[in-house]
């Protein structure tokens, strides 16, 4: 399926040059909107903690060790903490294994920050967006907002606050799902990423773009919590197609709640046998200092070309997948 | 007996699968941006041709299953076997009528075929993708009639039938297609 040894890009010059439009029409949005443009570095010393995120360390570094960052997420916060307003940044990120039809190990994110913003008032900016970029494909429906609990609901008739691993087994196997034994020691977050992807997700923005909401705190990521509901974090993502495109927060900003989550990772890690990753203390000490309140998102953009340009395999929209790169 | 990891998978990857041999049909990798990556794997049971789909936590191992296509010559089928060689070795495989399957309706002796042995066992027979076989049976045609579309059945000497245009008569030799089990094209002897 993936051939290598062939010189030619894996894209059409026509969708490569719809991909050229679309990074102009998200620079024109932005400068419309007074965030201005920066750029980070690919290498750190440090990664992101996620314990569902393998960055690539360079194995030849003249710095000491160096890591592909997965998101610019780190560095965007310290020039938020440094003062910057409202940025955004399109950014080369990579992550180790990820390799599918709707992912490559490099990819561009489109990632921004709204300082005054919370998540909500972020995702009314990234419809209006998608609604900008999106405009040489099929008109776009109207846009929905579901919680997470809602999705689980309406797609696997589950509630996913109170449901334990055995209802999602059954749930599964009620949608024709076959399990490997492996499955067997996944964590409860495990099963409802297994219902999301298998169960969930397919259904998600199938008419126009459908943002997801409120996630339970387990996987608040970088998220704060709801005010006075501590189960709930403050975190969403955007599905069109049935596809992700975009995950945002309403940022964490308390360090010592941060530290405690990246402790948290590295426990995960060291108990499902992944490889420690340096807790990043220049994330922390920007915290510390100081990171305004503010909403920030990651968007996909390779998905979202493939979306414009009606592609089913995200090789038919990079020039050179890692196969013949 | 090697090991693959699911990142390993791929299109026509011989696998042992609840205890069957398996080969890989689809591999796809899904993975919420922020959770668990999966990979949602089709395989068909090579004993019993059924498709099962199975999802993975990626990274999760499977055993590789002893499965080898050899290339043999058919010699010839008794009450209860189909009788096969390797013609440089002259090593000779017995395979049940369960395991050639279809394929009987297709070929004989002489003919060379692919046979995937599992545990040195026959558990499949593919024919050539094209033979060449005489008509044992079919209707007359009608004299002057020349449309194409038409055509009528033929049962060939192996026991297949095929449609075959209005023009062929009983005892000429065809060209078919055993994949798709049409006929080709007629055959000069």
């Amino acid at each position: 399926m993936r051939s290598a040894g062939c010189w030619r890009p894996s894209a059409s010059l026509q969708v490569l040059q719809a991909r050229a439009r679309m990074l102009a029409r998200i620079r024109a949005f932005f400068d419309a909107r007074g965030a201005w443009e920066v750029e980070t570095p690919l290498f750190a010393a440090a990664c992101a903690s996620d314990p569902h995120l393998q960055a690539i360390r360079l194995a030849d570094s003249p710095w000491g060790p160096r890591y592909w960052q997965t998101s610019p997420e780190a560095h965007m916060k310290r020039l938020l903490a440094a003062g910057s307003g409202a940025i955004y940044q399109i950014y080369r990120a990579a992550r180790a294994g990820e390799r599918g039809r709707f992912h490559h190990p490099e990819f561009t994110l489109l990632e921004w920050y709204r300082p005054g913003f919370d998540h909500r008032a972020l995702m009314v900016e990234v419809d209006a967006l998608l609604r900008a970029l999106l405009i040489e494909g099929p008109q776009l429906g109207l846009t929905e907002t579901l919680t997470y609990r809602d999705a689980f609901q309406r797609h696997a008739g589950l509630d996913p606050f109170v449901v334990d691993a055995a209802q999602c087994r059954a749930q599964l196997a009620a949608a024709g799902v076959g399990l490997s034994a492996g499955a067997a020691d996944l964590d409860r977050d495990g099963w409802l990423d297994l219902v999301m992807t298998h169960c969930v997700a397919p259904h998600l923005g199938r008419a126009g773009p459908c943002f997801i909401t409120d996630y339970p705190a387990s996987q608040a990521a970088m998220a704060r919590l709801l005010p006075g509901e501590p189960q709930v974090a403050a975190r969403f993502e955007l599905y069109l197609h049935g596809l992700e495109l975009a995950n945002g927060y309403h940022e964490l900003s308390d360090e010592p709640e941060q530290r405690a989550r990246i402790a948290g990772d590295l426990a995960w890690r060291a108990a499902h046998g992944l490889p420690p990753v340096p807790v990043d203390e220049a994330l922390l000490a920007a915290l510390a200092a100081g990171l305004p309140d503010c909403a920030g998102v990651a968007l996909g953009v390779d998905r979202l070309v493939m979306i414009a340009t009606d592609a089913s395999d995200i090789d038919a929209v990079l020039a050179f997948p890692v196969e013949r790169a | 007996m090697a090991i693959y990891s699911t990142n390993e998978f791929k299109g026509g990857l011989k696998v042992m699968l609840d205890g069957d041999p398996c080969s890989i049909l689809e591999n796809e990798f899904v993975k919420p941006g922020k959770g668990q990556a999966f990979n949602r794997v089709k395989f068909r049971n090579l004993k019993t041709g059924r498709v099962i789909e199975r999802t993975f936590k990626s990274g999760d191992t499977i055993e590789s299953a002893d499965v080898v296509e050899v290339e043999m010559q058919f010699l010839y089928s008794d009450a209860d076997s189909w009788h096969f060689m390797v013609t440089d070795t002259f090593e000779q495989h017995a395979a049940t009528p369960a395991a050639v399957g279809e394929s009987a309706k297709w070929i004989k002796p002489e003919d060379l075929c692919t046979v995937m042995l599992y545990n040195n066992m026959p558990l499949s027979v593919t024919p050539p993708n094209f033979v060449v076989l005489r008509i044992a049976e079919t209707d007359p045609g009608m004299r002057g009639d020349t449309a194409s579309g038409g055509g009528k059945p033929a049962t060939l000497e192996t026991g297949a039938v095929v449609r075959v245009p209005l023009f062929v008569e009983q005892g000429e030799l065809i060209k078919a297609d055993t994949r798709t089990g049409e006929y080709v094209s007629r055959v000069k002897e």
